[in-house]
């Protein structure tokens, strides 16, 4: 492999999702540079979730091909994906609530460092390493995103903004080369909104590809560094921010849709 | 002469197969009334039938009374359990999950068949025939009487469920219910109550199946879970949620099992059902008639 | 964090010491360690499918097809063909292995009623193959002459002797399945228990954990087999149906779904009213059960183990 890495993270060429007779996804291409930040926004039902779904390997797409890093992913189930180096958040908080804050991002370092069962069982000294170093990695996290007071609380018991927050503190966790977020600032309010705003921000400060779906059209314009306009599926722009705000197809695409 | 006895014998296991399937197809229909308002699996389906068959022996044997007031007396009183069950067992669980109303249904039925050992013992007990035991010869087969019964009451508790879940207001109701019970409600249907008239249902059709069936197959109090897991691998073999479904599946299942018993190996009688089940389970789960899309087209 | 104390284990394990000494001492409790070995024999179940069914959130309705599988396996080999009974046990666990792993690949990929139903079926058909496959089982009669235990010499042909054995074998068990539940993997069930999606989004394979999970309480559950069939010398099918399988939900349920220890609570609770306690109500004993288990369900989804949580709940107010 050739030491420059791909420009770009991810592609997608040729993308169909259909449900039976319904088509989520139609003929979709597009390329998310390393190290970006690249919004997908659209009206309601316009396909984002269903795309997220497919790059993070919830279903195989009806047709085309999902490249991560030069290599095809399209067929893979989802914790290969994962292994590969993208992680996601959830439209709807997916956290695990029977656990605690801490133990949601410990969970997150599981594909950079596992234990077998049988290591588990007898507590073998790597298994008892390997633990400390996910509890320091997790502990880490958690300060960068700001919970780490809150280390022993059950997740279900935060706050719908810090629970946001956690949620992509354990997407971190795996040091993921690109980090996909559904509506990270869904429900939030003006502060917590902010809060996630930035915490993006420094995530990709940080080297990581940021893809996310988002309907808060100031937060897109405020950290996208590209924006990507879907709708019934089909791309219909693409393109620099300010591009994207005088587009008369996208501001039709979303005439009597909230902006 | 040995074809025309090879096809009678086979005749035979097919309305053996159809009558025992008749029985299966009744408990699959009394799943799916429950599942489709409720999305709960029965447990206690079985104990429908078994109730149904015992009880009637106590009124008709043991009490006397004639058949035509025994039967609906039974029924009527294995119905009440079922509403019993919903009050007590289904609608107390404050948090319920797959698991636990599975757990719950299991529990009842637990409960039921050892209260039924507590009461009847754990010997058969048998039934007259409702038209007598004098064999009729049907294309080279011999039949009792009572199987013919068995088989029209499957028929009949057909016709009516279908009369009632299409041209009745209540019948429509449930079908609201199992479709969008938040809907429902706020159309101003009482979702608790078509809960409660489900569970009536179900028990009262499971107790037909047991009134019928026990004068061919005697009833004993331990009846109930085998007939629960065969009338469920019925009911999904058809397609869970689907009535015409749970007839064909009943059927066939009855049949398989005939075939089988009569074929292969009489002891492992028990055994085809439940391997018609996992191979349902394991390649297609939506069954013959259903599909994950087509499983919201639930009823008659 | 879910720290599993090691003082309450090791308090445990000085009890399970010096209980057939209490025993003795007072008559009325004297056979008391025959109960307990039962107690043992079908904890090495409840542990696992306490696991299985509390922290990775499936369902089993049919474990007592592996408890016979052990337990024939054990019994056919040593009877039949005199093999080393210690052997005999690894094999079974072996062929356990293997049939759950086949039984719950498929299996696991069903959720809520149809894995229950899937599993229910399989140990149907499991205990219909003991009642028929006389020339290996001896069919409905049973087999007996199945020989005890030893070890170099060391025979364990006491009630004292089985005892500690069996509840050795059990402590290891438990203090090794405490051991998974606190470690990553332990999270990683806990999470597929949570949302099997955001588990798999980050890097877990939950079919594979699922398997494995299966696996691990099929494979305790022959071994409790191979040892109740040594300790009896004699087994039939009967023991190994569907309302054994039932028992075994009840005492997970009683004791606590989502605590290990509820596992072994519940177990020694329902073994002593099984063997003990109900033996004059033996006509009441299925219909306690069920109210149990129903009880359980209804009013107390935690089992036994929320009991210290609802009590400090009062006292908040």
């Amino acid at each position: 492999m050739s030491a420059d890495m791909d420009e770009n993270v991810l592609e997608l060429q040729g993308v169909v999702m259909t449900f039976g007779g319904l088509m989520a996804l139609s003929d979709l291409d597009f390329k998310v540079r390393r190290g970006m930040i690249k919004a997908i926004i659209g009206p309601n039902g316009a396909g984002k979730t269903t795309l997220f779904n497919v790059i993070t390997g919830s279903f195989p797409p009806t047709q085309g091909t999902v490249t991560f890093n030069g290599r095809p992913i399209q067929h893979l189930k989802a914790h290969k994906i994962a292994d590969r180096g993208i992680s996601r958040t959830f439209q709807t908080v997916e956290l695990f609530g029977n656990m605690t804050v801490l133990e949601n991002v410990m969970l997150g370092c599981y594909t950079r460092i596992r234990t077998s069962f049988i290591a588990s069982g007898f507590v073998l000294p790597q298994a008892r390493r390997k633990e400390k170093q996910i509890r320091e990695n997790a502990l880490k996290i958690l300060k960068f995103i700001g919970l780490a007071h809150k280390f022993k609380d059950p997740a279900d018991t935060l706050p719908l903004g810090e629970q946001k927050l956690l949620e992509i503190g354990r997407a971190l966790a795996s040091e993921p080369e690109l980090i996909c977020l559904d509506e990270p600032a869904a429900g939030l309010n003006e502060t917590e909104t902010y809060v996630a705003s930035s915490l993006i921000k420094a995530i990709n400060a940080k080297g990581t590809t940021v893809l996310l779906v988002e309907h808060d059209m100031k937060v897109v314009m405020n950290i996208s560094d590209e924006i990507l306009v879907l709708n019934y599926g089909q791309k219909i722009a693409e393109g620099l921010p300010e591009e994207i705000r005088n587009s008369p197809r996208v501001i039709e695409a979303y005439l009597g849709a909230e902006a | 002469m040995e074809k025309i006895t090879l096809t009678s014998q086979l005749l035979q296991y097919l309305i053996t197969g159809l009558t025992v399937g008749s029985v299966y197809a009744m408990v699959a229909v009394g799943f799916n009334i429950i599942y489709n308002v409720t999305e709960i699996i029965n447990f206690a389906q079985g104990e429908f039938v078994m109730l149904g068959g015992l009880i009637m022996v106590f009124f008709h044997v043991s009490m006397g009374l004639p058949l035509i007031l025994a039967f609906p007396t039974t029924i009527v009183l294995v119905t009440v359990i079922g509403i019993l069950i919903d009050r007590f067992a289904i609608r107390p669980i404050r948090r319920p999950s797959v698991l636990t109303l599975i757990i719950a249904t299991i529990a009842v039925s637990i409960i039921i068949k050892g209260t039924a050992s507590f009461i009847w013992g754990k010997d058969p007990f048998d039934l007259p025939a409702f038209s007598g035991r004098d064999p009729i010869n049907f294309l080279g087969a011999v039949v009792q009487p009572q199987y013919f019964w068995v088989i029209g009451f499957l028929i009949i508790t057909a016709i009516a469920l279908s009369i009632f879940f299409d041209r009745t207001i209540i019948g429509k109701a449930m079908s609201a219910c199992a479709d969008n019970p938040d809907a429902a409600s706020l159309v101003g249907i009482n979702v608790k109550q078509m809960i409660l008239l489900s569970f009536a249902l179900s028990a009262a059709i499971g107790a037909v199946a047991g009134i019928t069936i026990t004068p061919i197959s005697l009833m004993e109090y331990d009846r109930g879970a085998m007939l629960a897991v065969k009338g469920f691998a019925a009911a999904i073999l058809g397609g869970l949620g689907s009535f015409p479904g749970a007839i064909l599946g009943g059927l066939i299942m009855g049949s398989i099992e005939s075939f089988g018993a009569g074929l292969v190996s009489s002891g492992y009688k028990d055994a085809f059902a439940l391997i018609v089940l996992l191979v349902v389970l394991f390649f297609k789960p939506s069954g013959l008639m259903g599909s994950i899309e087509i499983s919201k087209i639930k009823r008659f | 964090m879910l720290r599993i104390a090691k003082i309450p284990i090791a308090v445990f394990a000085l009890f399970i010491l010096v209980f057939p000494w209490m025993a003795c001492q007072i008559p009325a409790i004297e056979h008391y360690p025959d109960i307990m070995v039962f107690a043992g024999i079908y904890c090495l179940i409840t542990i696992g499918l306490s696991l299985l069914m509390g922290y990775a959130g499936q369902i089993s309705i049919g474990h007592a097809a592996f408890f016979g599988i052990g337990a024939y396996i054990s019994g056919i080999l040593t009877v039949n063909y005199g093999m080393n009974p210690w052997a005999c046990m690894g094999i079974g666990m072996a062929v356990t292995a293997v049939v759950a792993a086949l039984v719950g690949t498929p299996s696991l990929k069903l959720k809520g009623h149809y894995l229950a139903m899937a599993t229910l079926a399989f140990g149907i058909i499991v205990f219909i193959i003991f009642n028929e496959e006389t020339q290996w089982t001896g069919g409905p009669d049973g087999m007996s002459g199945i020989p005890g235990l030893s070890l170099f010499g060391f025979e364990f042909d006491s009630v004292e002797r089985y005892y500690y054995l069996v509840w050795g074998i059990v402590i290891a068990a438990f203090i090794f399945t405490v051991n998974v539940i606190q470690s990553g993997t332990g999270r990683a069930l806990r999470a597929i228990h949570a949302s099997e999606s955001a588990a798999g989004a980050m890097g877990v394979d939950v079919a594979r954990f699922k398997i494995l999970v299966f696996v691990y309480s099929a494979v305790l559950a022959s071994l409790a087999g191979s040892f109740y069939a040594h300790y009896l010398n004699f087994i039939n099918p009967a023991t190994f149906d569907l309302f054994f399988s039932i028992k075994l939900l009840i005492m997970i349920a009683l004791g606590g779904m989502h605590n290990i220890w509820g596992a072994i609570v519940g177990t020694g609770l329902i073994t002593f009213l099984s063997n003990e306690w109900l033996q004059y109500f033996e006509e009441f004993e299925v219909i306690v059960y069920g109210a149990i288990l129903l009880f359980v369900t209804v009013i107390l989804p935690e089992g036994l183990a929320g009991v210290p949580g609802i009590v400090k709940g009062w006292f908040r107010r």
